[in-house]
């Protein structure tokens, strides 16, 4: 796919029959087709990392199937109509926050979800988008780069929802969050001394944060740093992780014969630390194939968004990329043991819903974008 | 003045595109930084975390031998054994200890004296080890663990090989029994052979051969899940299992000594005279070495330990008894070979003896005594007058000397059982260190007719009476006649370990001993000649009566013997061979307060060599 190929679409009458009905539905065929594969690799892998439980694959698939549903349903939406109701959802979405702040369900010693009837979700997983999507609303009509006056409201919509859900606490959304919406300003062309006055901002409220930040969270970092400080506590899952990684050797130990996964040495071996399992089943060929899929679908978002026609088609489309990017960033970081532990899934693969539908809904806005553009050429 | 912007779209894309190509790189940087990590961990460090992942998930056991089991001479199953189960405990993997065993009281019956075992335990093993906090659960208790046993972990159930003793009580005084190891056995085991076994051989056979038995330990790598559960069986080296022994007992003659001491208290010890093999160890009343295995419950064994006929104690090696009359062939040879007596030089009996400086007689135990006798009636006759004379010729120095170093009293007979008693052939010496008292003539005269301080064991009777039967020519007494390999199914015999012959220089005084024991028998006028009626063989014999009422000693029976209380009635002793010409087997019996050594001893030890001789080429003896 080069640049050429989005300047001159092809007549209607040159498409085959899948072109046009990728057209119709509003859908991009290599993205699409990226995140399916991506998909079913991650159904196969949760069955060697669930030691074989059919069971919880289906629950997934079920999962996968839906949140493509309302993958469909938003590639239907226009840009257009999505930036006109941003700031709705985003305020929906802090209403949430709040409210689950205030009444949520605890869950495994934090405050994240919310039920409604039958349906558990968590609040934050809208905010994953609707902190981009403000963002973006809010500098699609003013010239770029944005001035200093416009920086406090940028800084109110993304800091006021991370800090919500870092107290809640979930750091890992948090901090995937807080990526989309720095993305999306960065992508805006935030000035560089800028840029450098909050990194230096940022070194100086470190110590502040460490400070503010909750005992286990703490203790993350400090196992991260050294692992072996507590071996059999919280640096096993880092430990046992990089065991499972490094002992997959090349071409794995073959598939269902992960004896770290499937003999329950790896701890969360089906949410979070779902890449080690891969790396132990499938080697370093395995777990390098998935990570280029992912690059994959990273740059086809990218050039997506590269060609999306106004500024709130690129910010949403370029912050939603990178958010993704971080994602699979923190997650293969910190199960191969470069990053602290933070609870980050890797998108489309571990098991769990809550992420998978805000994680599909940003490929139907992605799609949205790639398909809603005017047939104009430049 | 706000200054008002103008959007320049060409600007903005290029500006956007430029920031694109920055993320692109970045985000390209950062997942190679992973690939480079990932690179590193599965190509150049791949052997160690493979090292990492194997200990993980590989973990070498000790596998337990099979026990050797025990047969008698002719292949009689004596010590078997039988699937059990077992309850162990990994304390390393259990997060409250007495919570979990107050739980699992609940689940199975444990007793007081599991816990102190399993505490006990745990004092010495390391914490990964599993512990047996039961032993020999039964079905029920089984099934109701396995039912809870989700709630419990780190506690097991292990299906061990336990001990049985088919024959039980019959045999336990010679095959023992094993019970669980306790801190201070552990201390002399090597470690690394009984990390999996809570069973150790306690006493008898079981004890003494404990190395053989036991085999050596075999291994296996398991595949464990992270709680340390076997999933798979990677690798095994099997063990060696423990050598089958094959004892010189005939369970047949056992069960008919044990018969024939009825319900005395006592000792009967057979041996071949040919080869030491000890053909019959009886010690009663006995016990059931069954109780013993997987430890006994402190109430059985008080029951057991207080008794007053003391079931647990081993009469036949440790009892030790005043020998009687039943030393007077071997003072017979001690007199012949330093020359002391003639032997057909008659002797006057006046029915008693004085020493110069005593008033007080010492008596013979045939008032108006036996008139004029030689060495040979003497014996047969058991004229303790002739022997009282003896001794005083001997002196002690003699006396000691002889049956010590000659005949082995006074020491271990070196047989293969644990916890054999010296018996006591006093000295002046021994008297002084032991008594701290000095030497009396009076303590030799009565030497002479085996009482005083003189003590011996029922198995160093035995042995005397297999040396005289083979004319000096002695062997230490041993139980193992055969050793099993169970691997390749040799039995190999055990060579007889020979001792110097007795030192005799009278070249005529084993005749002349054997002949007046034979008389004892064969003979009107021998003490035990009542045995001799019907035998279909030759019997050589010599019966003693021991006081035990110290207060009679010397003193002539005031009161005859059915009216003194049974526990302060004489112990009945005799010793015995057959045939005499040919000798193949040697007993002694002593039945504790039986009264006279011919009446009581000496019916039972024709009982014991019918049994041998005669019914042994024909049918089995009925075993319980």
């Amino acid at each position: 796919m080069t640049f050429s190929d989005f300047a001159f679409s092809p007549a209607r009458g040159d498409l085959t029959f899948g072109e046009r009905l990728l057209r119709r539905l509003n859908l991009d065929g290599p993205l699409l087709l990226a995140v399916a594969v991506l998909a079913l690799m991650g159904l196969a892998i949760l069955y060697g990392a669930s030691n074989e439980d059919a069971g919880m694959v289906y629950r997934q698939a079920i999962r996968l199937a839906l949140s493509f549903v309302v993958l469909l349903a938003v590639a239907q939406i226009s840009p257009q109509f999505l930036r006109l109701w941003s700031p709705w959802l985003f305020a929906l979405g802090l209403m949430l926050l709040l409210f689950t702040l205030h009444s949520g369900h605890i869950g495994r010693g934090a405050q994240r979800w919310l039920g409604f009837g039958f349906v558990r979700f968590q609040p934050s997983e809208i905010m994953k988008i609707a902190v981009p999507m403000m963002v973006a609303w809010y500098l699609h009509e003013k010239p770029l780069p944005p001035n200093w006056k416009q920086l406090l409201p940028l800084a109110a919509m993304i800091f006021i929802p991370v800090l919500l859900v870092a107290i809640e606490p979930d750091l890992g959304t948090a901090l995937l969050i807080l990526s989309a919406g720095a993305f999306s300003v960065f992508l805006a062309g935030l000035r560089w001394r800028v840029i450098l006055l909050l990194v230096v901002a940022l070194a100086i409220v470190t110590p502040i944060l460490w400070h503010f930040m909750h005992a286990y969270q703490r203790e993350r970092v400090l196992i991260f740093l050294n692992p072996q400080r507590d071996p059999l506590g919280a640096g096993y899952h880092i430990i046992q992780s990089q065991i499972a990684i490094g002992s997959g050797g090349m071409f794995g130990k073959g598939w269902l014969h992960g004896s770290q996964s499937q003999l329950d040495f790896l701890p969360e071996s089906s949410t979070d630390f779902i890449y080690a399992v891969l790396g132990e089943q499938f080697g370093f060929i395995g777990a390098l194939a998935v990570l280029a899929l992912y690059g994959f679908i990273i740059a086809r978002s990218l050039i997506i968004a590269l060609h999306a026609q106004d500024t709130y088609s690129r910010l949403l489309g370029g912050a939603l990329s990178m958010a993704l990017f971080t994602y699979v960033f923190i997650n293969s970081g910190m199960v191969s043991g470069i990053l602290p532990v933070v609870g980050v899934p890797l998108p489309l693969v571990s098991y769990g819903g809550s992420s998978l539908v805000t994680l599909m809904a940003g490929f139907g806005v992605l799609m949205s974008i790639h398909s809603h553009r005017k047939l104009v050429a430049s | 003045m706000a200054r008002i912007r103008i959007r320049n779209e060409w600007l903005e894309l290029h500006q956007f595109t430029t920031r694109i190509i920055i993320v692109a790189v970045i985000g390209l940087l950062l997942l190679l930084a992973v690939a480079t990590r990932l690179f590193y961990l599965q190509i150049i460090n791949h052997s160690h975390y493979v090292t990492l992942a194997e200990g993980n998930r590989l973990r070498t056991e000790p596998v337990t031998p099979p026990r050797g089991l025990i047969y008698d001479r002719n292949g009689m199953l004596l010590a078997e054994n039988q699937p059990s189960y077992e309850l162990d405990i990994v304390p390393e993997q259990v997060p409250d200890l007495h919570a979990t065993i107050a739980a699992l009281s609940k689940v199975v019956d444990i007793r007081p004296q599991d816990l102190k075992q399993f505490y006990d335990l745990l004092k010495t093993k390391k914490p990964f080890q599993p512990l047996p906090l039961r032993t020999t659960l039964s079905d029920t208790e089984v099934a109701r663990f396995a039912v809870d046993r989700q709630n419990f972990p780190g506690v097991d159930i292990r299906a061990t090989l336990a001990r049985y003793y088919p024959l039980g009580q019959v045999t336990a005084h010679v095959v023992g029994y094993t019970g669980i190891i306790s801190p201070g056995e552990l201390a002399n085991l090597d470690p690394a052979e009984y990390t999996n076994t809570s069973q150790v051989g306690k006493i008898g056979i079981e004890g003494s051969y404990e190395s053989l038995l036991h085999g050596s330990m075999g291994t296996r790598q398991v595949e464990t899940d992270a709680q340390g559960r076997v999933v798979r069986v990677v690798s095994y080296t099997p063990p060696v299992p423990g050598s089958n022994l094959y004892l010189s007992i005939d369970v047949r003659l056992q069960v008919a000594a044990e018969k024939a001491l009825g319900d005395y208290n006592g000792a009967v010890v057979a041996i071949n005279p040919r080869n030491g093999e000890v053909l019959a160890l009886v010690s009663t009343p006995t016990f059931d070495p069954n109780q013993f295995v997987g430890g006994i419950s402190p109430g059985d064994f008080a029951k057991l330990n207080t008794s007053p006929n003391q079931p647990l104690f081993n009469r036949a090696l440790r009892g030790q008894y005043p020998p009687g009359s039943t030393i007077k062939p071997f003072l017979a040879l001690a007199a012949l070979n330093y020359g002391v007596v003639n032997p057909f030089k008659d002797l006057l009996c006046p029915g008693y003896f004085y020493l110069p400086s005593n008033p007080n007689p010492y008596r013979d135990w045939k008032r108006g005594g036996h008139g004029e006798i030689d060495l040979p009636n003497a014996i047969t006759q058991s004229c303790d007058v002739y022997f009282y004379t003896v001794a005083l010729k001997l002196g002690i120095d003699r006396i000691h000397e002889y049956l010590t170093t000659q005949l082995g009293f006074g020491e271990p007979t070196g047989i293969d059982l644990m916890g054999e008693r010296d018996g006591v052939v006093p000295s002046p010496e021994w008297k002084r260190k032991i008594l701290h008292a000095p030497w009396y003539l009076g303590d030799l005269v009565i030497v002479g007719i085996g009482q005083g301080y003189l003590l011996v064991t029922p198995l160093q009777l035995a042995d005397g009476a297999a040396a005289i039967s083979m004319h000096g020519q002695r062997f230490v007494p041993h139980l193992l006649h055969a050793i099993g390999n169970p691997l390749s199914g040799i039995i190999s015999d055990t060579t007889p370990r020979a001792l110097p012959a007795v030192q005799e220089s009278n070249p005529n005084a084993w005749k002349i001993v054997v002949q007046a024991m034979k008389n004892v028998v064969a003979t009107w006028q021998g003490t035990a000649h009542s045995i001799g009626v019907g035998a279909q063989y030759s019997i050589a014999g010599k019966t003693g009566t021991a006081q035990v009422y110290r207060k009679r000693l010397g003193v002539f029976g005031e009161q005859d013997e059915s009216d003194i209380p049974r526990q302060l009635r004489d112990n009945a002793v005799f010793i015995a061979f057959a045939p005499v010409d040919n000798p193949r087997i040697a007993v002694a019996v002593v039945a504790e307060h039986g009264g006279g050594g011919a009446s009581t001893a000496a019916p039972i030890a024709r009982k014991v060599m019918d049994a041998y001789l005669l019914q042994q080429a024909g049918g089995k003896v009925a075993v319980p």
